[in-house]
């Protein structure tokens, strides 16, 4: 098979997702490719396969989420493997337990993957050094989500053909956006041109590194765009400490039939989801399906984690294998 | 409404001063209902003809009516000392055109509403231009920022929390980053509030006599400083207001020459008094920030006379008898400031040598540059916003005539040279002596 051969091209293969930054082109490539034999399976009666059979997959978050766990578990689920859900701030942290004895206590267990999502930045990595197993990056505090990134170019890929030379515009709260960055990185080394619209108290400071266009109006920033990826604002940052009220937010930086009148007129609006509409996006909008692939990245989202779970279970084998 | 078409008015034998254009010869300005027609040395220099009224400005100064960019106009909240009427009587006797309030009324003006109820209320009141501030910060209260966006759409013209330093650090650089993110400008009183507090005056010789708490010049240059380093992070556009000693003046001219988007203003009453004024316990003059010392009150004069300062405002603070006629410490801060700001001013033209156009150029185009207003000169199709002054004419300031609701000011019985003969709001004469 096609995909095949292309994966068995990628030396090393990765153990863990952690994040998108450094990832060369191929292996994004490779991840798209596998995906989409994915995207097939889950849409006909019988969605399982037996690729993970014998497997376990822990989804352990450590904060809340209903949708990306449920993606997992699917995913998990529908290669086969077997898949527990873990709420860990229900439990363990409430114990007084450290991240790491959580690692090692769940390491014990033998499971082969776990999905890892964590409020801290950086808190996924620490915990996948303290593992055997592969780890898949859920979702770090305003560090990376690797999954979102991929499903997301897999989502514009099979409507526009092409990454490359697309002009994609990121706008709202980049500061605090794990799937800002992860996209960044992603698209970047895909080629697209991206340019990030948000007022100056949602961008870090530093962005020169990026390589990316900054805009503060968001009519500069998505004029001729042919994506725009618009991002959820939390409701702590409303409310005066990084934008004035939600209504001024969405005067500025929502996305509007007004505004988007300026971008490609097939330009497509994407979201990570869940939204804020009347906040960052115009209801009518977010549910017009010419426009709107914002349920199109869900089912996206479930094909990416099988092919991110069947790629990290290869090395898996390929490891042990090579040990005994 | 009814100015803006039909009539014409020549104004001519004028000393023509247009600061933006560094023009000043004789000549005439053409008026067409509330807008300039023609301004310039060579008009009607072979007469007027027929149709055209004309108006002999004697060989006074016709220069661009003055903008007064910080005035506290306590209404609402403080109608008992000074309301849109009185001000507006005030800043026409002064040869003020226009005035920009301070958002320190009760309620503050820190939502469109308010910016709204401003501008309907100077509409009622149709004297001079009268434009607002917005807050910083939601209730002045340093913490929340207000709606920079919406607000400047209302027409705010600017953002600062009028009296009161925005001390929080952090909040200061969302405000600036906020505000560098739609090109908006911050004003801010610069005065370290914890070092200032129970301060009622300048901390030194005449504080130590008098054993009232001082609040010292370092006040002004620490939140300054402070500020600065946010301006170089943010890029935001920032105004010092009536800034006082020589160590801020200092910090200013060096960030100004190291390029950062900076700029600031003072008032009369720091270039003509130190704080020797408050002795006796003259509560009128006790001001915030409070009078300097002789050295400061010369550096304040350096600033103006080499450029480090950019405006001149009069920091008009109407206080009623209440508010004055008690113990120091119990006293409200400020003085009526609209009838005196030019003639003031003009005092370091006389005393000081400083241009007279360079002068005007602080009151005029100056703050109108700052705040992206089209007032401040003299030019085809702009609104017909002068001034007739005869800069020679000696009157003494007496605090009982003034216009203003409020008599305070320390200034009463002083003698000046300088006077609005003319004061001329989109094509009407709002306040005259001459004709």
């Amino acid at each position: 098979m096609a995909e095949t051969a292309t994966v068995s091209e990628l030396h090393p293969l990765p153990r863990h997702i952690l994040g998108m930054e450094g990832v060369p082109k191929s292996e994004i490539e490779v991840l798209l490719d596998l995906s989409e034999s994915y995207i097939e399976q889950n849409r006909q009666d019988d969605k399982k396969s037996a690729i993970l059979r014998g497997r376990t997959l822990i989804n352990v978050f450590f904060e809340n989420s209903t949708r990306t766990r449920t993606s997992f578990e699917l995913a998990g689920k529908r290669l086969g493997a077997d898949v527990i859900n873990m709420s860990v701030s229900a439990s363990a942290i409430k114990k007084g337990e450290t991240l790491i004895d959580t690692a090692m206590t769940l390491n014990a267990m033998h499971p082969d993957v776990l999905t890892v999502r964590h409020a801290h930045s950086g808190a996924v990595q620490l915990l996948s050094e303290k593992v055997t197993c592969s780890v898949l990056n859920a979702g770090d505090g305003s560090h990376e989500h690797p999954t979102q990134a991929l499903l997301d170019a897999l989502t514009i890929r099979r409507r526009k053909k092409n990454l490359r030379g697309l002009v994609v515009s990121i706008c709202g709260d980049i500061l605090h956006s794990r799937v800002a960055r992860s996209n960044i990185y992603l698209l970047n080394t895909m080629g697209a041109e991206v340019r990030l619209v948000a007022p100056k108290t949602l961008l870090p400071s530093s962005t020169e590194f990026f390589g990316v266009k900054i805009h503060h109006n968001m009519i500069d920033g998505i004029k001729d765009a042919d994506i725009i990826m618009m991002l959820r604002l939390q409701t702590e940052r409303m409310q005066g400490s990084f934008v004035p009220s939600t209504r001024e937010y969405f005067r500025f930086f929502g996305l509007d039939r007004d505004k988007l009148r300026v971008a490609k007129p097939d330009a497509l609006i994407m979201h990570p989801g869940p939204m804020n509409r009347g906040i960052e996006i115009d209801s009518e909008l977010a549910d017009d399906i010419h426009r709107s692939v914002i349920h199109e990245q869900v089912e996206m989202g479930v094909a990416v984690r099988m092919a991110c779970l069947d790629i990290v279970t290869r090395n898996l084998s390929r490891n042990s294998n090579g040990a005994k | 409404m009814d100015d803006s078409s039909g009539h014409c008015t020549a104004y001519i034998n004028a000393r023509l001063i247009d600061p933006i254009t560094n023009l000043d010869a004789t000549g005439a300005v053409l008026v067409e209902g509330n807008k300039i027609l023609e301004a310039g040395a060579t008009l009607f220099r072979d007469g007027v003809p027929e149709s055209v009224r004309a108006v002999d400005c004697q060989g006074y100064c016709l220069a661009p009516g003055l903008i007064d960019m910080r005035v506290h106009l306590p209404e609402p909240g403080g109608e008992h000392k000074e309301s849109f009427e009185s001000a507006s009587a005030a800043a026409a006797a002064g040869g003020v055109t226009s005035m920009i309030c301070l958002p320190d009324t009760d309620p503050p003006i820190d939502n469109v509403s308010m910016v709204e109820f401003i501008a309907r209320r100077a509409r009622e009141t149709n004297v001079v231009k009268i434009y607002a501030y917005s807050a910083i910060t939601r209730g002045r209260e340093g913490s929340e920022l207000t709606e920079f966006g919406i607000l400047s759409e209302a027409g705010a013209l600017a953002f600062t929390d009028g009296d009161r330093a925005l001390a929080d650090t952090l909040v200061m650089r969302r405000a600036l980053s906020y505000a560098a993110t739609f090109g908006l400008l911050i004003i801010q009183h610069p005065e370290e509030p914890k070092l200032a507090k129970h301060g009622q005056m300048n901390e030194g010789e005449m504080s130590t006599r008098l054993g009232l708490a001082g609040i010292p010049s370092a006040a002004e240059v620490i939140l300054l400083e402070r500020d600065l380093r946010l301006v170089e992070m943010t890029g935001a556009r920032y105004h010092a207001a009536h800034l006082s000693t020589a160590a801020a003046l200092d910090v200013i001219r060096a960030a100004k020459s190291r390029g950062l988007p900076v700029t600031c203003d003072t008032a009369p009453q720091y270039f003509s008094l130190n704080d020797s004024a408050v002795k006796d316990y003259r509560t009128f003059a006790k001001l915030s920030p409070p009078l300097r010392d002789e050295s400061d009150r010369l550096a304040v004069v350096e600033g103006v006379r080499d450029g480090t300062i950019d405006v001149i405002a009069s920091d008009h603070r109407p206080q009623d008898q209440d508010s004055k006629r008690l113990p120091f410490l119990q006293a409200e801060p400020g003085i009526v400031g609209l009838e005196t700001l030019l003639a003031l001013t003009l005092q370091l033209h006389h005393e000081q040598g400083i241009d007279l156009i360079d002068l005007l150029k602080r009151m005029t185009a100056a703050p109108a540059h700052l705040l992206d207003m089209k007032e401040g000169k003299l030019g085809a199709g702009l609104p017909a916003d002068f001034i007739i002054f005869d800069p020679n004419k000696e009157w003494q300031i007496d605090a009982e005539t003034l216009q203003s609701k409020s008599k305070n000011t320390p200034f009463d019985g002083h003698t000046v040279k300088g006077m609005a003969m003319c004061t001329i709001v989109g094509g009407r004469h709002v306040h005259s002596i001459i004709d």
